[in-house]
């Protein structure tokens, strides 16, 4: 009968339809499975370990630097580099052993640099007599060196190089 | 007081008839064990307050600066040499020792009434109990650092040239003492506004500056006239 037949000939679509999407959904999971497993991670995550809560192995400690040179600026504007070890140093609200040095008052005793007079410059443009608050914590900017290699290559060049 | 020295009487007569009943064997021998087990608890006793374990037995010890220790290179370095609370804050000679064990009675009055139970409590009296530990220090030209450190054993051409120039400069000509300089190397420090650092030169011999204060006060006491007749 015509109608038997539709009805079976409908259910047969059904049937291969079925079928068809089911091999195309194995197919399809083998082929990521497959990229996922064999494409190599090129980039690193920039979160850090593939597997933070696992074990991670921590590279040495590279040495600082100390060796007392003033380093020269690569731009007028580049915070001077601590040329010397600042390990256990204490910089807290409390105390500033940074400043124990290279404060105006103290340097005459210590034979540091003082802290350069915009450090004494509030936000307002007002000079006050000690470092101003903005400018207390001074590994914000300042940073001392250590013998490790780069991460990345640098290509910086000086602005005396580039400029001309 | 009267009844103080009827006591004392009361126990001197006793003292000083001679025994009736015992022995002098009994007396002299069981004077002699006495004597040692008394010795001997003594010295144990002290010898156990006198570790690290008892020191963090108390949690303001142990929540404060025992964790503050932990952090530092008296506790684990690359020797693998530690100082242990006793190391830095007790005198090993005797004498000193028992001094500063008497001293320390303070300590079980502090504990017993919670001077620094919390701590809040800790950090407001901190910079206090830093200058008692600074003030002990000088004033015994820091003998604990130099149990173990000493001038004579440092290898000057070993260390950064700035701190064999200053060890050369203070340390060796005496001229300074170890927590001159080194203050807060096993703790954080207190609020250290106002407190000049080891290599400052003495107050007396900065002066030179001393011709602005007639000046200072003479402005302060110009502003203050003019504050008065001001309506």
């Amino acid at each position: 009968m015509r109608g038997q037949d539709r009805f079976r000939l409908s259910a047969m679509k059904t049937v291969i339809a079925a079928i068809i999407a089911g091999a195309m959904v194995l197919v399809s999971g083998a082929i990521y499975a497959q990229s996922v497993q064999t494409t190599p991670r090129i980039v690193p995550r920039v979160t850090g370990a593939a597997q933070p809560m696992g074990d991670v192995p921590a590279p040495p400690f590279p040495r600082p630097v100390t060796d007392d040179k003033r380093v020269m600026r690569n731009y007028p504007e580049q915070p001077p580099v601590i040329p010397h070890s600042i390990e256990n140093y204490q910089l807290t609200l409390r105390a500033n052993r940074c400043l124990e040095c290279h404060r105006r008052e103290y340097t005459e005793g210590s034979g540091a640099p003082m802290i350069s007079i915009t450090h004494f410059m509030d936000r307002d443009g007002q000079m006050l007599a000690d470092v101003t608050p903005r400018r207390y914590f001074c590994t914000a900017c300042h940073v001392p060196q250590t013998d490790a290699r780069p991460l990345v290559p640098n290509t910086f060049t000086d602005m005396k190089a580039s400029g001309r | 007081m009267k009844w103080l020295i009827s006591k004392f009487l009361w126990f001197w007569r006793i003292a000083s008839r001679p025994a009736t009943h015992i022995s002098l064997g009994v007396l002299a021998l069981g004077g002699f064990l006495g004597g040692v087990i008394f010795w001997g608890g003594f010295n144990t006793a002290l010898e156990v307050t006198n570790t690290e374990k008892f020191c963090t037995g108390c949690h303001e010890m142990r929540d404060n600066v025992y964790q503050e220790l932990q952090r530092t290179p008296h506790f684990a370095n690359r020797s693998g040499v530690r100082a242990t609370c006793p190391d830095c804050h007790v005198p090993h000679n005797w004498t000193d020792k028992i001094a500063r064990k008497m001293q320390a009675s303070k300590e079980v009055w502090g504990k017993i009434f919670g001077t620094i139970s919390t701590r809040e409590k800790f950090l407001d009296m901190r910079l206090e109990l830093a200058k008692h530990e600074w003030a002990r220090l000088k004033a015994n030209d820091s003998l604990e650092c130099r149990n173990c450190h000493s001038a004579i054993a440092m290898d000057f051409t070993k260390q950064a040239p700035r701190a064999a120039a200053i060890h050369a400069k203070f340390l060796v000509t005496g001229e300074r003492t170890c927590i001159d300089c080194h203050k807060g190397i096993a703790h954080e420090l207190p609020d250290m506004s106002g407190i000049e650092p080891g290599w400052s030169a003495p107050a007396e011999l900065r002066d030179r500056h001393s011709h602005h204060t007639p000046d200072a006060d003479r402005l302060s006491r110009y502003l203050a006239s003019v504050k008065e007749t001001q309506p």
